[in-house]
């Protein structure tokens, strides 16, 4: 059985209904790109998987049990952590505060150093910085601090949203190494991406979402070699 | 010594208004809504003391207390019932009417119980005046009651808010709503919380205020609300330092104008600050610069 199974999720914003029924699954230990044009509903689909929004029909499935209704506060406790789109760092707080706050529903606090440890060891430039006042942090060393919050909650299954948007091309490389790391620890990767070439050379399976449907799936590396996957999505 | 005298009672009112001050600015930091019901807390806080020392009997000490639980339960209620369902409505505006009609619902339900006329306050804190420069200067027990309880609570709210688990919860609520629940943080229970602390702060606003100018009617929290409220914007609505340099340099304003100008245009001369205050600095002495911010 999948880990997450999301099945004919409908979302809507006032009238507009902006998921029109996505399914998709993802598998313990894969990583999956979720790609699409701006609007397209990727932002869209993480806020409901995480809670932040609700559906109005359809259903998430997460080791077995429906999570479609629980609060958005009760998800990271159950093992998804959620990297959102523009970092949404707490920028009055220092990078370490930010860490901290990540690990917000743990308890024990030697395991949490020990979090601490692993993080700053995979992302060293927050151990520099780790008194900084996170909103100082430039673009690429806050989504660096973004997902190191999110790795504070231990997750069994990380989402992340568009993690190279306005990044520098080393930043992007950098991110994406990084993404590498995680899924070797065993954690397993929702990626949302416009670069969808990095993401479909990382990723074991993608899909490909447009206005608000699933249009095309497949493994990652068929769909790189798919040619309207490369007109509509890899500028060839 | 008539300066220096002033002074003190200047800063006196004003510890009163940081006090208030600080329900404001920590509602609205985390809450993002004004709540005008404040004041009117204040004034029911009063009169549970009031009540429960000449009606029942209690201690001075027990009544404060029972005050203090009125009043944390009263805005958690308030909070809970309405402003909690409005929270998702696209316009503030619902919440600010709301909110000022509460605290007309407040002062009514205040002069159904109690009447209109004014009430004199009891006695509850006896300490002894501190007398200064051979008897040239006293300074009352209650004065010094104040400056030490706006101290004691700004020192523990910023110790509450930057140090402990809760106060950081906060802290990632006020800048961040849906970042804040996906660090697993329950913004309600934040939000109630905050609403706890503003409420039970008024409980002892409304002792210190009454104790100060021991008359005590349904609308005696109305207009300290307001000049609080002014505090907060002034210091820069949000911080909790604003709110007690706001609270304590608006008490001194006020106390200035009233005896070097005129006690009839003190409060024209409170506002007369707030809007000078905004031209300069929109965002307050302590607020956050609204670039900052985007
Ligand atoms: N708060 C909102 N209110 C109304 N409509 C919204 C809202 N947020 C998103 N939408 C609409 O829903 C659709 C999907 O938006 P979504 O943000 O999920 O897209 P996306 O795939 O993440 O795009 P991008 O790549 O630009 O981030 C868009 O048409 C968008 O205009
Ligand atoms: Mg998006």
């Amino acid at each position: 059985m999948a880990m997450l199974e999301v099945k004919d999720l409908h979302v809507y914003y006032g009238v507009i209904e902006a998921l029109k029924g996505v399914s998709f699954e993802v598998n313990q230990g894969e990583v999956i790109a979720l790609i699409g044009a701006n609007g397209a509903g990727k932002t869209t689909t993480l806020h409901t998987l995480t809670g932040l929004l609700p559906a109005k029909q359809g259903s998430i499935i997460f080791d077995g049990k429906d999570i479609t209704k629980v609060p958005a506060h009760k998800i990271v406790h159950m093992g998804i952590a959620h990297v959102p789109e523009g970092r949404r760092v707490f920028s009055e707080l220092s990078v370490y505060e930010n860490l901290i706050m990540g690990a917000y529903t743990r308890k024990e606090k030697a395991e949490i150093a020990e979090s601490l440890k692993t993080v700053y060891t995979r992302f060293p430039r927050l151990e520099e910085r780790k008194n900084q006042r996170a909103g100082t942090l430039s673009g690429g060393e806050q989504q660096m601090l973004a997902m190191g919050r999110a790795l504070m909650s231990k997750p069994r299954i990380i989402v992340m949203d568009e993690p190279s948007m306005g990044l520098s091309p080393i930043f992007v490389n950098e991110i994406f190494d990084i993404i590498q790391k995680v899924r070797e620890t065993g954690t397993t990767v929702l990626l949302v991406e416009q670069n969808a070439k990095k993401a479909l050379t990382i990723a074991d399976r993608a899909y490909v979402l447009e206005t608000g449907k699933i249009s095309l799936s497949g493994k990652a590396e068929d769909l790189l070699h798919d040619e309207s996957v490369q007109k509509a999505y890899l500028g060839e | 010594m008539s300066f220096i005298s002033y002074l003190k009672d200047g800063i006196s009112l004003g510890s009163i208004y940081a006090i208030i001050a600080l329900g404001y600015t920590m509602v609205y930091g985390i809450a993002k809504m004004l709540n005008f019901a404040h004041g009117d807390v204040i004034m029911v806080g009063a009169f549970v003391i009031l009540a429960a020392i000449t009606k029942a009997g209690l201690s001075p000490l027990l009544s404060v207390l029972l005050a203090i639980i009125v009043c944390t339960v009263l805005g958690v209620t308030i909070e809970m019932i309405a402003y909690r369902p409005l929270r998702k409505a696209s316009s503030n505006l619902a919440v600010l009417i709301t909110a000022i009609g509460v605290s007309y619902l407040l002062q009514n339900v205040a002069l159904l119980i109690f009447g209109a006329d004014a009430k004199s306050f009891v006695t509850v804190i006896d300490v002894p005046a501190l007398k200064l420069f051979d008897g040239q200067l006293t300074i009352k027990g209650i004065t010094i009651v104040t400056i030490i309880a706006c101290i004691v609570i700004m020192a523990g709210l910023t110790f509450f808010v930057k140090k402990t688990k809760p106060g950081r919860a906060m802290q990632a609520v006020s800048e961040d709503r849906d970042a804040a629940q996906l660090m697993g943080i329950n913004v309600n229970a934040t939000i109630s919380l905050t609403f706890a602390i503003g409420s039970g702060l008024a409980a002892i606003a409304g002792l210190l205020l009454c104790s100060a100018y021991p008359t005590l009617t349904p609308y005696t929290g109305a207009m300290p609300g307001i000049k609080a409220f002014v505090a907060a914007v002034f210091g820069g609505i949000g911080s909790i330092p604003g709110a007690m340099i706001g609270g304590i340099l608006l008490g001194v304003i006020e106390i200035f104008g009233r005896a070097y100008i005129s006690s009839q245009v003190a409060d024209a001369i409170v506002f007369a600050v707030l809007i000078i205050v905004l031209l300069v600095r929109p965002a307050g002495l302590f607020g956050k610069n609204i670039q900052e911010k985007v």
